[in-house]
């Protein structure tokens, strides 16, 4: 869906002059709901997520016997025990969550790269370049953004057992670079599109290539949406379950999350386990929210609708 | 402005994307649609023709997937029209507030970062977290211990168990995963208002309320459809949400459209009957594809 473009941009920064001790006074007063609602919400929002992550350190005794909201008469007990568990103990749910760990960025690499890769060249050529039946062509893309995966499962899986892609790598890095490309094309063609054409007719009277002012000149001036998109895709294929469940269905391959499902089906009540395992799945997506919130949150909003 | 290149140049720079996208996403979908003509299974799929059976047999026959004869209306397709009336709407009305009312506070970032968060982890991890929250175990749920503190005499609830709350259990889940993105693109759309017919509305005398349902919320129409159709194309197409948090329980009284072609075709492995399910599926995001492409072909030279 095409975001507004704005929703890049950050808000200007304001500048206030400092307000006196009374004014303050008053306004905090007269303003009152509005703090009180706003944080009410901020808190809200914020329990679900404490609470597992508190659940994440303490001990199964502690546990079965008061909630984690008594966390704060017990800071001295917490550790990270559950963690260890968790992470050394590869009978729990097999293959063990540290191996689910590395098939999770064995899968995630190949799966941001390719559809970039493919996605770019697609995007400029549709950009910059003229041939038969270019705007249908990219409008049946953009159809191709909303379509539900659901009414592409069981054909792919057939062309899968025909080539012997089922439950291998290949076979899921090739179906998160198909269903991640016409996301990636449109948003690199909003950005292509908005390029300097006069750079790259200078670039072809000095005897350049497409190709060359491909790999030259148009990738290095999309940074910013190619970090966007990079980001957007990780986090996405990160944080997949069902193309992991079809396409690779081997258990010894399955990423966090169906990792993390496992244990859920086994240990549902054992929630030291479920909690830390929780956690561990969230800590990369985490991190790279926290570090590049603006290329993130830019991605997100102009693909909310993949998937 | 574009350069003379050979004829089969641009061949190279879409060829992939494009053999890619029709093996994957086009002929698929067109097989799928043939599929839900047919009877067959994962081994077998399209084995035998069955017309529209398939279809005759979800919209009348089948009341897991449609059940009209009681008050109210149980299934799959009522569950899927709860989901569309209430969840978008809900979240957008949240996201709306927190970007109007964040936008007097100096703590604004931090506000909308808490509220984003959740839209960074995963489904199956939002999913262990809630059904810690709705835990009924009064030292794990954090819900039911806030109620049973409050109203000493109540018993905790089990809410992913019981059919008539299980759903709306999941809604404020699916609320609160997603109202980060309503929240960025809202507040972003009121900053870009024209400040100065916020102002000339004030001076002519509109109180605060008056100026934004009369002035700043119809101006901001765009973005406000734009959120509320990419939430409604989630809700249809939403499988993992379910299928971690409940599998479509309790008796099958959260199941929706997405995560019933989930259930038909890999856990009934009935793969005509889910290709129909995915085909009504279909039907229900073409008004979105159509909008789209609508808001593109204008867009382009």
């Amino acid at each position: 869906m095409t975001a507004p473009q704005s929703a890049y941009k950050q808000a200007p920064a304001k500048t206030v002059p400092k307000p006196s001790w009374a004014q303050t006074f008053i306004a905090l007063t007269r303003r009152g709901p509005l703090h009180v609602l706003l944080i009410f919400l901020a808190v809200l929002w914020l329990i679900p997520s404490f609470g597992i992550l508190t659940t994440s350190f303490r001990s199964p005794a502690d546990i079965a016997t008061s909630g984690w909201w008594t966390v704060f008469d017990e800071l001295d007990r917490l550790n990270l025990d559950n963690y260890d568990e968790v992470l050394r103990n590869s009978q729990l749910a097999p293959p063990g969550i540290t191996q689910n760990f590395v098939n999770t960025l064995i899968i995630t690499f190949p799966s941001t790269f390719l559809p970039i890769f493919f996605a770019a060249l697609a995007a400029y050529g549709f950009a910059w370049m003229h041939f038969p039946f270019r705007n249908t062509l990219y409008l049946t893309i953009i159809a191709l953004l909303i379509i539900p995966l659901q009414t592409t499962w069981v054909p792919v899986l057939r062309i899968y057992n025909i080539f012997g892609l089922a439950g291998t790598w290949p076979g899921i890095w090739l179906a998160h670079t198909a269903y991640g490309t016409p996301f990636a094309i449109f948003l690199l063609y909003n950005f292509f599109a908005d390029l300097p054409g006069e750079v790259f007719d200078s670039a072809r009277v000095d005897g350049a290539s497409e190709l060359m002012i491909f790999f030259r000149i148009v990738l290095p001036l999309s940074t910013p949406a190619l970090a966007s998109l990079a980001i957007f895709q990780f986090v996405w294929v990160w944080n997949d379950l069902l193309n992991a469940l079809i396409f690779l269905q081997d258990s010894k391959m399955m990423p966090l999350t169906a990792g993390i499902r496992e244990l859920l089906g086994q240990y549902g009540s054992q929630w030291n386990l479920l909690a830390a395992g929780a956690f561990i799945s969230m800590i990369v997506p985490l991190m790279i929210f926290f570090s590049l919130q603006r290329y993130f949150v830019h991605g997100v909003t102009a693909g909310a609708v993949k998937g | 402005m574009t350069g003379r290149h050979s004829k089969w140049l641009p061949l190279l720079f879409v060829g992939p994307a494009l053999f890619i996208l029709v093996v994957f996403l086009v002929y698929p979908t067109l097989q799928t649609i043939y599929f839900s003509f047919t009877k067959g299974t994962m081994l077998n799929p399209g084995r035998e023709f069955v017309g529209l059976a398939n279809f005759e047999r979800l919209l009348t026959a089948d009341k897991t997937f449609l059940r009209l004869n009681q008050w109210p209306p149980s299934g799959v397709l009522p569950n899927t029209a709860l989901w569309v009336l209430v969840f978008p709407s809900l979240t957008v009305g949240i996201g709306l507030l927190i970007a109007i009312l964040s936008d007097r506070v100096r703590y604004e970032a931090t506000i909308k970062s808490i509220i984003f968060l959740p839209m960074v982890i995963s489904s199956t991890a939002a999913s262990v977290i809630f059904i810690f929250v709705y835990s009924p175990d009064l030292t794990k749920g954090v819900l039911n211990a806030a109620m049973t503190s409050v109203l000493p005499q109540m018993d905790p609830i089990t809410w992913l168990g019981r059919k008539e709350l299980a759903n709306i259990a999941i809604i404020l889940a699916a609320t609160w995963i997603s109202a980060g993105l309503p929240t960025v693109v809202l507040s972003a759309a009121y900053k870009s208002l024209p400040r100065e017919i916020l102002e000339a509305a004030k001076v002519d005398g509109g109180n605060a309320w008056q100026v934004f349902w009369r002035v700043s919320f119809p101006m901001m129409k765009r973005p406000l459809t734009f959120v509320t159709i990419m939430l409604t194309i989630n809700t249809l197409k939403m499988v993992d949400l379910i299928l971690v948090m409940t599998e479509g329980g309790p008796r099958g009284a959260t199941r929706v459209i997405g995560f019933t072609v989930w259930l038909e075709i890999f856990g009934n492995n009935r793969v005509g009957y889910g290709s129909a399910v995915a085909v009504i599926l279909f039907i229900l995001v073409t008004p979105a594809i159509i909008y789209q492409i609508r808001q593109v072909r204008g867009s382009l030279s």
